[in-house]
């Protein structure tokens, strides 16, 4: 792949995620931080894009950008407000919040620089639909099942929790 | 070159504004999506590692499957919790929910 062409996509869709990342908490409007949460999903599929995980990167636009964040705007909606300009306000621990996450931040990136990252040259797999089928289906069946069975009992929980128990 | 440091560091970013989202929102629904972001961050550190470290096994890549469908259900519950907590003290902002603090 052509390297300047990687370089320029991987830092604007780094800028993509960020930015409305920060929309996502900066926004007093609450459906506007939905959309930009939207935005912020996409950016990230392409990311996996990037890093040659395709089929990742479809699963990351049906799931999040499509269920997820319609899910989100749902509740936005059902959720509703008398003025929808001021619904996402932020609390009093602003200052103290961001002293701690900047410290927080900072010592990620030293810990990422300063960690001796036993990187491998190998170029990755070309058809990662395959592999990963191995892997669920064989290697981490367990998992998987275990992961449908939670799915089915959330959506069981959910239904109930938001229908409500009859009282009779 | 981008390299893993690069993907690294976006992904510590965007965990670093959803933590500071979830510390200072008063909306129960924006404090969920600033969890979506955290958990996005992590995914992409999972993918980022099984492209430069692992590149032939993608055994990041099915953390990452597990991870989505796990937030799937996470978003699922905690948005029926928000719908009954609203439909029964009509109000979804934090402040006001302060019945088990002392």
């Amino acid at each position: 792949m052509n390297e300047w062409a990687y370089t320029i996509a991987f830092y604007i869709l780094a800028a993509i995620i960020v930015v409305s990342a920060i929309g996502v908490v900066a926004k007093k409007n609450l459906v506007h931080s939905a959309l930009l949460l939207a935005l912020c999903f996409i950016g990230v599929s392409g990311l996996y894009i990037l890093l040659e995980a395709d089929y990742l990167a479809a699963v990351q636009l049906l799931v999040y950008s499509g269920a997820v964040a319609i899910i989100i705007v749902l509740g936005v909606m059902l959720t509703q407000h008398n003025n929808i300009n001021d619904t996402n306000p932020s609390n009093n621990f602003q200052r103290l919040s961001s002293i701690i996450i900047g410290l927080f931040f900072i010592m990620v990136v030293v810990v990422i620089n300063f960690t001796p990252w036993r990187s491998s040259v190998a170029n990755a797999a070309q058809d990662t639909v395959p592999i990963i089928a191995q892997l669920l289906l064989i290697d981490y069946m367990v998992a998987f099942e275990a992961v449908a069975v939670l799915l089915l009992a959330a959506m069981i929980g959910a239904i109930l929790l938001a229908r409500g128990v009859d009282k009779s | 070159m981008i390299g893993l440091v690069h993907f690294l560091t976006v992904g510590g970013l965007v965990f670093a504004i959803g933590l500071y989202g979830v510390l200072t929102k008063r909306n129960l629904v924006g404090i969920l999506m600033c969890i979506e972001l955290m958990l996005n961050a992590v995914n992409i550190n999972l993918v980022a590692f099984s492209r430069f470290i692992t590149p032939e096994v993608l055994v990041g890549q099915v953390f990452a499957i597990f991870t989505i469908a796990v937030a799937a259900a996470e978003v699922a519950v905690g948005l029926a919790l928000v719908f009954r907590i609203y439909h029964d003290r009509n109000t979804v902002h934090v402040d006001r929910l302060n019945i088990m603090r002392w």
